[in-house]
């Protein structure tokens, strides 16, 4: 009986991440941008939508890429008397059908330590890990500095 | 001594000084009327290095209006999105784009050379002048613009720290006086109906 138990267990372990990884899975990258930098010294920002289609929440963990040493979703802050600075937002929810924006002024994730510029016309991958595990990788277009939107 | 004399003379002597407070005021009132004593609470006052390796102050640019944002070039979200709306700004004001002079301060001198500053600030705008000094010039700039500006450490920034700063645009006169401020994340058209209407365009 314990051995059927424990082969039961065994079988219906592979099933348990399947259905744990939906919650990223739910989740559509729209939009992204990013704005070209100068030099690789300077920290890159890119821009997107996160919008969650499913019932639960999906938390966004982590960034990478391999175009940078550090990627992070920082968050800009503005205070009542004009001041802004920026810090990292730490994990990022997406609710069920919410739609969390990545966008100037606000959440941004910030690439550090480029290998090389980015330079106006780029593409690159940037991957979004998630709590669940699920990973989802977003071509990122490179628009011009002075760039306000993602392009139309 | 006359008591009475003296108290006379005290009598007199408030009774003239009541009547030049109120004659003082009723002019005051008068200029004010006019709009003629409306004085900005305060003026554009720096002595910087522009990015052209020029010193700059605020003589410089009298006669024009000035868009003034103070920010920094590491900054990789704020002053991108603010300068890149300056820039709208500057495209939208048309034939009156000629009064207006746009100035990037930096807040940070250590990183933001004028040669740093040249490989930055025309990306933005042709005529967007970018402005750095020695860090006490930097200081002292931000204590006649009353705007404030701080370092913080965060290890994963490049060179270790990221800096904290008042993020409004200012609009001044060409007086070089106060005129008013718009809030980060104001549209650029938002701003230009507003300078064009101060302008009279």
């Amino acid at each position: 009986m314990k051995r059927f138990a424990m082969a039961a267990a065994a079988a219906a372990l592979p099933l348990y991440p399947l259905s744990a990884a939906a919650d990223s899975q739910a989740v559509g990258v729209e939009q992204p941008w990013a704005r070209a930098t100068i030099g690789a010294n300077r920290p890159g920002a890119v821009y997107l939508q996160l919008r969650n289609d499913g019932d639960r929440t999906a938390t966004v963990t982590g960034l990478r890429t391999d175009i940078a040493a550090m990627a992070d979703i920082h968050r800009s802050t503005t205070t009542a008397e004009g001041v802004s600075s920026m810090a990292p937002a730490g994990p990022v929810p997406v609710g069920p059908g919410e739609t969390v924006m990545l966008e100037p002024g606000g959440l941004h994730a910030m690439l550090m330590g480029l290998t090389a510029p980015l330079a106006e016309g780029d593409r690159f991958t940037l991957t979004i890990i998630f709590a669940d595990g699920g990973e989802v990788p977003v071509q990122v277009p490179v628009l011009g500095i002075a760039a306000r939107g993602p392009a139309e | 001594m006359n008591l009475r004399l003296v108290r006379t003379v005290s009598w007199a002597l408030l009774g003239v000084a009541l009547v030049a407070l109120l004659v003082m005021a009723l002019v005051r009132r008068e200029l004010i009327a006019d709009g003629t004593a409306d004085e900005p609470p305060f003026y554009a006052n720096f002595q910087l290095t522009d990015h052209a390796g020029a010193p700059r102050s605020q003589e410089d640019f009298a006669g024009q209006w000035l868009l003034v944002f103070f920010g920094f070039a590491n900054c990789p979200d704020i002053c991108p999105t603010t300068l890149a709306e300056v820039a709208g700004v500057m495209d939208g004001l048309g034939d009156a784009a000629d009064r207006v002079q746009p100035l990037f301060f930096t807040v940070d001198p250590e990183r933001d050379t004028a040669a740093e500053l040249a490989d930055f600030v025309p990306r933005f705008h042709p005529r967007l002048i970018g402005l750095t000094g020695t860090p006490e010039q930097v200081a002292q700039t931000a204590d006649s613009f009353h705007i404030y500006y701080d370092r913080i450490e965060e290890a994963a920034a490049p060179g270790g720290y990221t800096m904290g700063h008042s993020s409004q645009l200012f609009l001044f006169g060409p007086d070089g006086g106060y005129v008013t401020a718009w809030q980060y994340g104001t549209p650029a058209d938002e701003i230009v109906t507003d300078l064009l209407s101060r302008i009279g365009e």
